[in-house]
């Protein structure tokens, strides 16, 4: 994952010129002057690929973080306050009726294509998700009796939502954060592989696979390098993920260990 | 039990107003004016001005909304500003290739994933559980297109197994028809069958653990019917809210999938009505695909009941 990240940062340091186009190097298997080979336009599969992990990084990255913020607040505030929590639960439910693709289709043919847009329409469909999982925690933490000694002591509720219930929140919310990381990484590429996500001008992994999928026959390493790419991105993050998982919570490895004896025995 | 059968429904209407007041309000308050586009580059201001009253854009937003749920209420969701036909009846011309193709890939799914989750189950940390968990690692990853595009070379290319793209009405056979359905049916499946193995292993393995999986073996009943009989009846609950989830995210998978093989689908017409702008038809397409969600997700609450006969609301 780290790898990852410092290749994409560094990107524009060690690749080739992703636009430059050679008309007389089109469609050539891979080399040792261009790893990846060319696409149908000339162009260095191997830059096109690196530049693309920035773009799907970012996307990624912005969106869970504003899923992940978007989410902890109205997930806190619903928590706390059942007026606002009825309003807002229903709110989410038709949210998550809406299919994903369909809904951010939607926002981007109203307002037309461009990066902020993308990461808006894979963000709002993202919330719901978070926003459930933190109003769970806070139900669930608002009565222990660390939070209610606290108000009983004359602490303010802001100071108690900060202070005692705000870190109960944060593993589950990494958690899912790095889920809805992966899946947006997956669904900006699926936007743009339907010509609706990331420009056509800026390289992405999803409107590579699309514009190369015409030459799978001649050239398959142009639509595989930056599918195997999407890939091992998704993957890494999914098990981080994971991993956050088994790290906050023993439990859930402990869970299934305990039934396996069960059941051996 | 009817008490709670209507308070279920009550709520189904209630999320599905929430969903028509989002899509109302997104197209609704887009930049661009409706009247101007229907109305074509060559109106004059007077003709964009009689569309505006003839749509009724001047009434405030409430009673806007009334009358455009009203509408869809009565089967009307407008025509295609592209084509000028019914938008219900390009959708229906569509629907053919798309239903064909979900349920092709829910039972291939559902057959797979639960056959995967019980022999994982059944050898907890044997070579099939250790291959489910790799499985389910990358099922979870790999997007459709990936998958498509590597089956398509693979075995349509290079082996010239299957077609390589397009579909066969069922009405030319059934052979063709299946035949230009395998490609895109296993390509769309690799999530679904991670998920519902996963949920079924774990699920079962909650089974196994209880003590009347005990008493079954001790009166020397088979691991057959141990597994069939006992097991995958109790673990049923959770399978069947997977496949029910499963069923209603299908839709954003079938979109892309219908573009990788060429199929021409309810997906391709939202993607080809993308860029003809043809706001209509991705409303409508919306509209239906949300209430399918909801009205699965309901179908799949009322079944529980009929599966495990313990649950009483």
């Amino acid at each position: 994952m780290a790898l990852l990240i410092i290749l994409a940062l560094a990107a524009p340091l060690y690749a080739g010129d992703p636009l430059n186009m050679d008309p007389f190097k089109r469609l050539h298997p891979p080399s040792a002057e261009m790893w990846f080979g060319s696409d149908n336009l000339g162009r260095d599969v191997f830059a096109r690929t690196m530049l693309g992990a920035r773009i799907s990084l970012m996307v990624g990255l912005m969106s869970a973080a504003s899923a992940a913020f978007g989410g902890l607040l109205i997930g806190v505030i619903a928590g706390y306050n059942r007026s606002f929590d009825n309003v807002a639960m229903r709110i989410m439910d038709g949210l998550m009726a809406i299919p994903t693709i369909l809904l951010a289709i939607a926002l981007i043919s109203v307002t037309g294509a461009g990066i902020g847009i993308l990461i808006l329409a894979i963000t709002v469909p993202s919330i719901p998700s978070v926003a459930r999982l933190v109003r769970s925690v806070v139900l669930s933490v608002r009565t222990r009796p660390y939070v209610e000694a606290a108000l009983c002591g004359g602490a303010r509720l802001p100071k108690v939502l900060w202070r005692h219930i705000l870190p109960s929140t944060i593993p589950p919310l990494m958690v899912q954060s790095a889920n809805v990381c992966a899946s947006a990484i997956l669904t900006e590429a699926g936007l743009s592989f339907l010509g609706v996500g990331v420009p056509t001008e800026i390289p992405s992994w999803g409107n590579m696979i699309s514009s190369s999928s015409l030459y799978l026959g001649v050239a398959p390493f142009t639509v595989f390098a930056p599918g195997i790419c999407l890939v091992i991105t998704v993957l890494a993050v999914n098990l981080l993920g994971d991993g956050l998982r088994d790290l906050f919570d023993p439990r859930s490895k402990g869970r299934a260990y305990h039934a396996t004896r069960n059941h051996r025995r | 039990m009817a008490a709670y059968i209507l308070r279920r429904m009550i709520s189904t209407i209630a999320v599905m107003a929430m969903v028509g007041i989002f899509i109302f309000l997104l197209l609704r308050l887009s930049p661009g004016d409706p009247a101007a586009i229907i109305a074509g580059d060559t109106a004059t201001p007077q003709m964009i001005a009689d569309i505006r009253k003839q749509l009724g854009l001047n009434d405030p937003l409430p009673v806007q909304f009334l009358h455009w749920a009203l509408s869809i209420l009565g089967g009307d969701f407008g025509t295609s500003i592209f084509t000028g036909r019914p938008v219900l009846l390009l959708i229906s011309q569509r629907l053919e290739a798309t239903i064909s193709l979900s349920i092709l890939t829910m039972i291939f799914s559902v057959v797979t994933g639960v056959a995967f989750g019980m022999l994982a189950a059944w050898r907890v940390g044997g070579l099939v559980d250790r291959a489910l968990a790799a499985f389910a690692a990358l099922g979870f990853s790999v997007p459709v297109f990936v998958v498509g595009y590597f089956l398509i070379y693979w075995l349509a290319i290079s082996a010239r197994w299957l077609p390589v793209q397009g579909y066969r009405s069922i009405d030319h056979g059934v052979g063709p028809w299946l035949v230009h359905l395998i490609l895109p049916t296993v390509a769309l499946s690799f999530p679904y069958i991670a998920y519902i193995a996963r949920i079924t292993r774990a699920s079962m393995l909650e089974v196994l653990s209880e003590d009347y999986m005990r008493t079954a073996a001790a009166k020397g009943a088979s691991s057959y019917s141990m597994l069939f009989h006992h097991a995958l009846k109790n673990a049923g609950v959770p399978i069947l809210t997977v496949i029910g989830i499963s069923f209603a995210y299908l839709i954003s998978g079938v979109v892309i999938t219908e573009t990788v093989f060429n199929i021409p689908g309810v997906g391709r017409l939202v993607v080809d009505a993308i860029n003809n702008r043809d706001y209509p038809i991705i409303q409508g397409v919306l509209i239906l695909a949300s209430g399918l969600y909801v009205l699965i997700n309901l179908a799949v609450d009322l079944a529980y009941t009929l599966i495990d006969p313990r649950i009483r609301y």
